[in-house]
């Protein structure tokens, strides 16, 4: 079967892969119809990631039709087609019990501090992921769910990551009725953070980012006011002035390690690899936050430290929540909003393209070409 | 809680505040504090470990389940099991993971090349679509190296010119 294959730092390709086969009786094998590249991959992508081997397959946000299922598996059965959240997750473990399913504890050796993820190194667990034509499914009774009937395949395929991430970022912003929420972020993951913030009833969306382009789809897609940290001279004094001095009551980090804005964050999180990637955003956020307001963080950083003003932290009283999204708790609740017209994930599908353009995919998306929102691959064998 | 209380008969106060509104994990975590009775789940059936795992040395043992497509090999495995003797707080885990995964690029060229596959690495860079839509960029990096090369090559036979007098 057809995969893409990591070489290194910002080398990717296609290349010829064995089919996977059930190693596990919860396994399923699921062959892909859509699989996105996600803003996760770049860190990968920029060999970023500690323990990201060269052969590694990328992709975490895939939908498809089993093919095949192990002895145990109940949930699913060959000929379904699948949505397959992100999460790798046993559904057994005391954090799964609870609902914590991006913690799970049976599914990342590798890591403690990390839950399992398909195609996202070997800290989560060294799966192989789903830019490919056929993926190794584990723990099917937890994870993959029957794509309603009438559901777009677009649609679908944003659900196993983007919309419960966006999501999920706005929920632990607590936002209460009139709240100020900032997101910083205009990527996917913030664009549908900013539209899940009036959800929770948020009373103003203010968003930041650096792409033109981004700042005018999510004004429009999310009905916020959106700025270009660039030309600013300092994003944090902005948001104090243009909210009567004291801060936004939720800032939320939709950027994490690959973040522009600050040379010294640059240069040591992303060049000289001496933090986890570059923090300015999270740096923003909590300073842009009110005392005792909230910072909800889904931007991914490295395993290692970062440079964040932890004092300011402490002073302001601050209350920071974050988390790998928990797709299957958030599921049903998105695929209602999908239903209902509450969300139109497929809006942000900028581009199609065929699985063997992989490297070319990868780069349009990381350099944030050619008015890119989000890319999605299409295999050779998808049929649909 | 009936059951702490009793645990805890002998401290005074215990658990009067007590507030379960009081849970800023809600509602991302539904909390049963089914952790505290520790690793005692019933774990899920252990997928047949039939290729080298490296694990955290702060679990005790490998996850049920688990991802085996890459399992380490050569000088960078070396690296890497390196690392898992130290834990996750440790840069004594991560810098030989950074330092293997580099090692790992030039074991994955080398390989490459015993396979008489020489690596495309305009194709990999997807340097395609950086001519497609964003020639000027790759323009201004071409301009750049070439100026560099000049500003070498003038440096050194500025030199060696300057070294016959
Ligand atoms: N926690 C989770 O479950 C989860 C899931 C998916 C993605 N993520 C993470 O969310 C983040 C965003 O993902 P994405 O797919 O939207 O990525 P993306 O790369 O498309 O978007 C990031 C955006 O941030 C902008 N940006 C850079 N520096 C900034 C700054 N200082 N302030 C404001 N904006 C800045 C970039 O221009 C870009 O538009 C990534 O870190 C990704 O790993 C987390
Ligand atoms: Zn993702
Ligand atoms: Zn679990």
């Amino acid at each position: 079967m057809l995969a893409m294959e990591y070489r290194g730092p910002q080398r990717v390709r296609i290349t010829e892969k064995p089919m996977p086969e059930i190693k596990h009786p919860e396994d399923t094998i699921v062959r892909v119809v859509r699989s996105c590249i996600c803003g996760s991959d770049l860190h990968l992508y920029n060999g970023n990631v500690p323990d990201t081997r060269v052969g590694e397959t990328f992709g975490h946000e895939f939908i498809g039709v089993v093919e095949e299922v192990g002895t145990e598996v109940t949930k699913v059965k060959v000929g379904d087609r699948v949505i397959v959240p992100f999460n790798i997750a046993c559904g057994k473990c005391a954090f799964c019990k609870q609902e914590l399913y991006g913690n799970c504890h049976e599914a990342a050796p590798q890591a403690t501090a990390a839950g399992g993820i398909f195609g996202y190194s070997h800290i989560t667990g060294g799966y192989a992921g789903g830019q490919a034509e056929y993926v190794r499914v584990p723990y099917s009774n937890v994870g993959p769910t029957v794509i309603p009937e009438g559901m777009d395949l677009d649609d679908a395929v944003m659900l196993t990551d983007v919309v419960p991430t966006g999501y999920q970022a706005a929920e632990m912003g607590g936002i209460q009725p009139g709240d100020t929420v900032v997101v910083f972020g205009a990527g996917p993951v913030g664009i549908m953070a900013a539209k899940c913030a009036w959800l929770f009833g948020a009373g103003r969306v203010i968003v930041f980012d650096r792409e033109e382009y981004r700042l005018e789809f999510v004004r429009n897609y999310a009905q916020c006011e959106a700025y270009n940290f660039e030309s600013i001279e300092d994003p944090v004094v902005f948001v104090k002035r243009t909210t009567d001095s004291l801060g936004a009551d939720v800032c939320i980090d939709c950027v994490g390690a690959e973040a522009a804005g600050s040379a010294m964050q640059t240069i040591t999180g992303r060049k000289l690899l001496l933090q986890a990637g570059s923090a300015t955003a999270l740096h923003w956020a909590i300073n842009s936050v009110k005392k005792g307001g909230i910072v909800s963080i889904v931007g991914v950083y490295g395993p290692t430290d970062n440079l964040v003003p932890i004092g300011n932290v402490v002073n302001k009283g601050i209350t920071i929540r974050a988390n790998q999204a928990s797709v299957p708790r958030l599921l049903p609740r998105m695929i209602e909003h999908v239903q209902n017209g509450v969300i139109n994930p497929k809006a942000l599908l900028t581009h199609r393209i065929p699985l063997e353009e992989i490297a070319d995919g990868y780069r349009i998306f990381a350099d944030k070409l050619d008015n890119c929102i989000k890319p999605v691959l299409i295999p050779p064998s998808a049929g649909m | 809680m009936e059951d702490l209380a009793k645990k805890f008969e002998h401290i005074k106060g215990w658990g009067i505040d007590a507030d379960p509104k009081n849970d800023p994990t809600y509602p991302m975590k539904k909390r049963t504090n089914a952790e505290h009775a520790g690793y005692t789940w019933d774990r899920p059936t252990q997928q047949p470990i039939d290729v080298e795992v490296l694990h955290s040395n702060e679990r005790p043992n490998i996850t049920a389940v688990f991802g085996g497509t890459v399992p380490p090999s050569g000088l960078s495995g070396k690296l890497r099991r390196y690392a898992f003797q130290y834990g996750e707080s440790s840069y004594g885990h991560w810098l030989p993971l950074l330092l293997a995964d580099r090692v790992n690029v030039v074991e994955g060229i080398i390989d490459d090349l015993k396979k008489g596959h020489v690596p495309n690495i305009f194709a990999e860079r997807g340097m395609k679509a950086s001519w497609k839509h964003d020639r000027s960029t790759i323009m201004k990096k071409a301009a750049i190296g070439i100026f560099a090369i000049a500003a070498i090559a003038a440096w050194k036979l500025g030199k060696k010119s300057g070294e016959r007098d």
